[in-house]
């Protein structure tokens, strides 16, 4: 019984169909890879998690709820986060306010109409925001500009907005994407880290078979829409499946016409 | 008082003191000198100063915040008149109700406008706005002639029912007053060839100009301020961090309408009329041209953008040829007909084009408005003090 159930979900735009009777079981508290060639709907997956599309036909459900037909806030509400492929932050606001931001969400709600506190006198938001930048080790840039920060820095910081709401579900697509080698390195340990903690279930698409592999418990290969093998890593590296798919990427597109 | 940090309190009390103080400040010279045209200080144009202030601040917790640029406040200002001069007509003429009833009218007459054009945002929403405040327009000026008296605008009559007010046996109509305090009382003060003057009506301005500068503050320094300057730099990761981005813009919009209401209430309460004029789409442009001019997203921009402009609109607009003329008749006669020429394009009723030129060059060199330019000054000041200071240690160091 997983916390993330996906079942028999299609999606197609116009006449390609992009995914295929995909079907998906996240436990609870693994870290869960999706890997697969470009183009093979990762990403459209991704997107009928958080509200961002609606499958045609299928279920999403999440923690005993229905994921279809509820706005992207309201899909948070219930504990998910999503870090995006290019960081998705206030870039016009300081480090600091973007952490507390999420902050204020996770306690307040989608809306309150609290215009006469002062954000400073949040002492337990302050706390918590400046914990999590400890955490991703931003605090001393805390007062810079979101915006002037490196393409790693944003990357993490998008990571501290996520997790100060203490998802159960944390959505990642491709973490390290552009990140410089120690970049991901570190990234790599602060997930391993966090998952050993806070024991945050994780889905997480990535090109990068070394951050796959060390990182992933469970690994779902997706190729042109379906998911073709669903195991643990070991497994994954010599299957023949796998390899074939891989492959297909490579050759001319002949073979994929014959689906 | 631990409900806005220090910084802030300054900063009010910088404008409370500046309030109270207008009417030395905005009269330097002598009532009998040639520069005289230059005061300010005269009740009316102080009023206005205030009340435009208002307007100003609250439209910027709208613009300055979350980015929406609604071209259709002044449909809420005129909303806000009418409804004053009702309560004029048919309470009584103390200002309190009326104030009340233009910021109640306001606020639900934003809610239905911002319900509408906020499902729509960047210049979708301008456009939408700006519909909405001309068919405002075209409704008060004609369809809606039993409400608002049409083009003659409406007025308060001794046949007014008044039904709190003693009966007017003076047979004079009756002026604003709060709780007897009449609105256009004005103490004047001689002080030599100066003649300073003190009105009930502008220090009530001020009173509630402050008022809403407080809040103003507040609103920014809140959580609520956060998230709607969250709303101007990203939705998408607002939405996605669980936050439904429409209750937040639709109650800025409103608090914003509000503050428009509250502009035009004192505006009748000044001086008892409304007409439809007030609603026009260049009025509207006037309040997005403060605020730009101020400094959007600032506290203290849009009240110094509206004082600029009102300043600039009253002073100019009253150079006529005949004060050029005076000016320049020193000149050799040629000359000075070529040069009154001139500048007869940028005063009087081309005052304008003054405007225009002034708001060009504002956009152009200070993207950030007046207090970008005060901040560059005082950067400026700044480092050439600490070059001094770095100036005279080198010195002593070297003298050692």
């Amino acid at each position: 019984m997983g916390i993330l159930e996906v079942q028999n979900v299609n999606k197609s735009f116009g006449g390609l169909k992009a995914l295929h009777n995909v079907n998906l079981d996240i436990e609870e508290g693994k870290i869960h890879a999706i890997i697969g060639p470009n183009g093979a709907g990762k990403s459209t997956l991704l997107n009928c998690f958080v509200g961002k599309l609606t499958p045609d036909t299928g279920t999403v459900m999440f923690d005993g709820h229905s994921l279809l037909g509820i706005k992207p806030y309201e899909i948070n509400q219930l504990g998910v986060s999503r870090v995006f492929q290019t960081p998705e932050i206030f870039s016009e606001l300081s480090v600091w306010e973007n952490t507390l931001i999420p902050c204020f969400a996770k306690r307040d709600g989608s809306f309150t109409l609290n215009a006469l506190s002062r954000v400073s006198d949040n002492k337990d938001m302050a706390e918590k925001a400046e914990k999590m930048l400890v955490d991703v080790d931003l605090i001393n840039k805390k007062d810079m500009l979101a915006s002037s920060m490196s393409r790693g820095d944003k990357r993490r910081l998008e990571m501290a907005m996520c997790l100060s709401q203490n998802p159960k579900l944390l959505l990642l697509d491709e973490p390290t994407a552009g990140m410089a080698r120690a970049d991901t390195e570190s990234t790599i340990e602060l997930l391993k880290s966090i998952q050993k903690k806070l024991k945050i279930t994780m889905a997480i698409i990535e090109h990068d078979m070394g951050v796959v592999f060390s990182l992933a418990q469970k690994i779902s290969v997706l190729a042109q829409g379906t998911v073709i093998v669903e195991d643990i890593p070991e497994n994954i590296k010599g299957h023949p499946k796998v390899k074939e798919a891989y492959l297909g990427e490579a050759q001319v597109e002949g073979n994929m016409r014959d689906d | 008082m631990n409900t806005i940090s220090k910084a802030d309190m300054k900063t009010l009390f910088f404008v409370a003191i500046i309030a109270l103080l207008a009417p030395f400040i905005l009269n330097p010279f002598p009532t009998d000198s040639g520069l005289a045209q230059f005061n300010a200080g005269y009740p009316d144009l102080m009023q206005r100063f205030a009340i435009y202030g208002i307007l100003a601040i609250g439209f910027n917790i709208l613009f300055g915040l979350t980015g929406y640029l609604s071209f259709g406040h002044a449909a809420f200002l005129g909303v806000g008149s009418y409804s004053a001069v009702w309560m004029f007509k048919l309470l009584s003429m103390n200002i309190i109700p009326a104030l009340i009833l233009s910021v109640i009218v306001a606020g639900l007459f934003s809610l239905l406008i911002g319900f509408i054009s906020l499902r729509r945002s960047g210049i979708y929403f301008s456009i939408l706005t700006l519909a909405f405040a001309q068919m405002s327009f075209a409704l008060a000026y004609s369809v809606l002639t039993p409400l608002t008296n049409g083009e003659t605008g409406l007025q308060i009559t001794l046949n007014d029912p008044r039904i709190l007010a003693a009966e007017n046996v003076s047979g004079n109509l009756p002026v604003t007053t709060l709780f007897g305090l009449e609105m256009r009382d004005t103490w004047a003060m001689q002080v030599g060839a100066w003649d300073f003057q003190f009105n009930i009506g502008y220090y009530i301005c001020a009173i509630f100009l402050l008022l809403a500068f407080y809040l103003s503050i507040r609103i920014f320094r809140s959580p609520f301020g956060m998230m709607l300057r969250a709303v101007k730099t990203n939705q998408n990761r607002l939405n996605y961090t669980g936050i439904n981005t429409r209750p937040y813009t639709l109650a800025a919009f409103v608090i914003s309408g509000m503050y428009a209401g509250l502009a035009g209430g004192l505006m009748a309460s000044m001086d008892p009329l409304a007409g439809a004029e007030r609603m026009q789409w260049t009025a509207s442009g006037e309040i997005v041209l403060m605020t730009i001019l101020g400094g959007t997203g600032t506290l203290l921009g849009p009240v110094m953008g509206a004082g600029f402009i009102k300043y600039f609109e009253n002073i100019f607009s009253k150079i006529n040829d005949t004060v050029l003329h005076g000016w320049f008749s020193w000149m050799p006669d040629g000359l000075e007909n070529i040069i009154v020429w001139v500048l007869h394009l940028f005063t009087g009723k081309g005052w304008h084009l003054t405007l225009g030129i002034m708001f060009m060059l504002i956009v152009i060199f200070l993207p950030g408005g007046l207090m970008e330019g005060m901040s560059r000054i005082g950067n400026w000041w700044k480092r050439r003090k600490g070059d001094d200071d770095a100036e005279s240690k080198s010195t002593t160091t070297a003298a050692e």
